[in-house]
């Protein structure tokens, strides 16, 4: 590592702006992460203490709802991950290039 | 290593390889359990070999320094490398396992489908990034960032090599039982020319050809799934419930397979093997290292999600071949091997086993040529994942153990590559060894004790490092350790190996997964062990956390992408 780079990440490191920004970011991942476990483990909950409710019938098919919350979760992952991109792409990276900019 | 040895080099396994098959294809067909060759598919795995051996070629030309052997010189796009992971990820356990444990008890093959999946999620929030950020190599770099390197680094490696072991070793096994089954070859013969090949990507190529033998693969399996299951879909005019219909009315569970069964026997093995799958993802090293062959941050992001909506989408196509092979294999009694009455159960009767649903239903649906090309993928799937194995691995001894923990004066780049290449060759011989010695024995249970490791070792380790300042060295090590320790302990005591195993009449630990214990315990110690040390070493940690948030966060001064 350069003296510059290390004396860019001090300046950082004592930015306000940054370090608001970063507790803006991780929260928000935090919040996507306790989604995911919230709904995998939920999925999990009903598997071992109520596999007769997933095993309901959806509507006159066979299908059962427990297919259904399986597909669900598999979906809501993809979406989760992509919701956190979209945000990154749009949002984060602006931010952070802004902050990162101003130390140079 | 100069160019003309490379290629001699290359040459010769190749014709190593290729030479006895043709002798043994011209050569009577043995009796005994064994298939009678299947030609087709030899065919198209040698094409996938010689393709494969062709791009190892190619990129030991481009492998010079340490950052392409180990990270592809950082040159892999988002895109590329999502596709690399999902192939890295997708094993034969999955595409097998998982079609033949919907065949054999439907809706269950979904929770270890699901398990597998929810991983990602988390590698993307609070991980892909930051290791991009402060890594270089192996994940080891990112523990070692601001921890005491030579005992973090040793803890690491030992975590990566104990996942590495047994996951190899399972995979060995599976192989060659497989390639006996697909190909009518020797278990032998099977395992020495899978380990032969995994060395040769590997040493030679290093990860510039892992990566593209895991893209190439990835294609394959995702191409030959979505195949099967759009015929089996168009058979019930794209209607699911249709489907399911005819599969409750021929399998002999009933409506039964449509709900939670034997596979979760108490609500403590559900959640412990849920524990397992979701955070043993984030632990595994062949996948964490994949991040480091990209050039930022912005990549790793694009790498998860291309991997989690291939692997998702794999996932659901398994679960359809796996009720296609139901609704079109369980009324056809050439599928199976009848009792003397002519009889034969549905599930358990099925030629060479539940685990064959998949292959059995790439006939059915796609003829003998479409078999061989679903047998040739079911190998190619093996080899990418055993080569990203061994590369991590080998990693592990190189730079983490040898450059980083015992080399007191620096040691060079090429010595450092040089010894990787030799691990690499190493590692494989092992594997054949093992593969051979564990013949005979049930494996199954090591896929699973491969990521229990990888939850309660590698990634409390990782995830503390990452997001808690008050990570000390000490308690990283404690807890790491003594997650890895319970959790083998509890494998080896649990009913899977105590009494399946060893033949014990009542196993000492009653679940088959240790997870929902272990992973707190390391938590636990690492959070503890750190709050009560004391230690000037501590205060530097606690104090070093500041330039390692930063830079975590920013990527300002992380390795440079390319050597070039």
């Amino acid at each position: 590592m350069t003296s510059d780079t290390r004396a860019r990440l001090e300046t950082i490191e004592r930015d306000p702006a940054f370090h608001e920004f970063v507790a803006r970011r991780r929260r928000f991942a935090w919040l996507l992460s306790s989604l995911m476990l919230i709904i995998y483990f939920g999925f999990i909950a009903a598997v071992a203490f109520a596999p007769q409710s997933l095993g309901q019938r959806v509507g006159d098919g066979v299908t059962s709802i427990g297919i259904l919350v399986g597909l669900f979760v598999i979906v809501s992952a993809f979406l989760l991950v992509a919701l956190y991109v979209w945000r990154a792409n749009t949002s984060f990276d602006q931010s952070m290039h802004a902050i990162t900019e101003r130390s140079r | 290593m100069p160019m003309h040895s490379v290629k001699l080099a290359v040459f010769c396994l190749l014709a190593a390889i290729v030479l006895p098959i043709v002798a043994f294809a011209a050569g009577p067909i043995e009796g005994g359990t064994k298939q009678p060759l299947n030609m087709p598919a030899i065919m198209m795995f040698l094409a996938f070999v010689v393709a494969t051996l062709g791009i190892t070629k190619w990129a030991a030309a481009r492998t010079k320094s340490a950052a392409d052997f180990y990270a592809a010189g950082g040159g892999i796009t988002g895109f590329q490398n999502g596709l690399a992971i999902a192939g890295d990820y997708m094993s034969a356990a999955s595409f097998l396992g998982i079609s033949g444990l919907v065949f054999s008890s439907g809706f269950d093959g979904l929770i270890y489908s699901v398990g597998f999946l929810v991983g990602w999620p988390i590698v993307m929030f609070l991980m892909a990034e930051q290791l991009r950020n402060l890594g270089k190599y192996t994940f080891a770099d990112v523990t070692a960032f601001r921890l005491d390197a030579r005992p973090i680094r040793i803890l690491s490696a030992t975590g990566t090599l104990a996942v590495v072991a047994f996951y190899l070793i399972a995979q060995m096994v599976g192989a060659g039982k497989l390639i006996e089954l697909l190909f009518g070859l020797d278990y032998l013969y099977a395992i020495v020319l899978v380990g032969a090949l995994m060395i040769t990507y590997v040493a030679f190529g290093g990860m510039v050809a892992t990566t593209w033998v895991q893209i190439i693969k990835a294609c394959l399996l995702l191409g030959g799934a979505t195949f099967m299951a759009f015929m089996v879909l168009a058979h019930f005019a794209f209607s699911p419930e249709a489907m399911f219909k005819a599969a409750t009315a021929i399998h002999p569970g009933g409506e039964s397979i449509m709900a939670p069964g034997k596979l979760v026997a108490d609500p403590v093995s559900a959640i412990s093997l849920g524990v397992a799958l979701m955070f043993g993802t984030a632990g595994l090293p062949h996948i964490l290292m994949r991040f480091f062959t990209v050039p930022n941050a912005q990549a790793a992001r694009k790498s998860v999600l291309y991997a989690t909506g291939f692997i998702g989408y794999f996932y659901i196509l398994t679960f359809i071949i796996g009720f296609g092979a139901i609704t079109l294999l369980m009324g056809d009694a050439t599928y199976y091997k009848p009792g003397a009455d002519g009889a034969f159960d549905k599930v358990a009767d099925l030629l060479g086993g539940t685990n064959m649903a998949a292959v059995h239903l790439s006939s059915a649906v796609g003829g003998s040529l479409f078999l061989g090309f679903i047998s040739a993928v079911a190998f190619a799937t093996i080899l990418a994942v055993v080569a990203g194995l061994t590369l991590a691995g080998a990693s592990a001894v190189s730079h983490d153990l040898y450059a980083n923990a015992f080399a007191h004066d620096g040691i060079s780049e090429e010595t450092e590559v040089r010894l990787s290449k030799l691990s690499a060759v190493f590692i494989g011989i092992i594997a054949i060894i093992l593969g051979y010695v564990f013949e005979k024995q049930n494996v199954a249970f090591m896929v699973g004790l491969a990521f229990a490791i990888a939850a309660s070792c590698n990634f409390p380790v990782l995830l503390m490092s990452l997001h808690w300042r008050g990570t000390t060295t000490r308690g990283a090590v404690a807890g790491g350790l003594l997650g890895l320790v319970t959790a083998v302990a509890m494998v080896v005591l649990s009913p899977a190996v105590w009494v399946k195993t060893f033949g014990f009449a009542e196993a000492i630990f009653p679940y088959d997964n240790p997870a929902l214990f272990s992973v707190p315990l390391a938590f636990v110690t690492i959070w503890l062990v750190s709050k009560f040390d004391r230690s000037a070493q501590a205060d530097k940690e606690r104090a070093a956390y500041p330039a390692q948030f930063v830079r975590c966060e920013t990527g300002i001064g992380a390795e440079g992408a390319s050597s070039h």
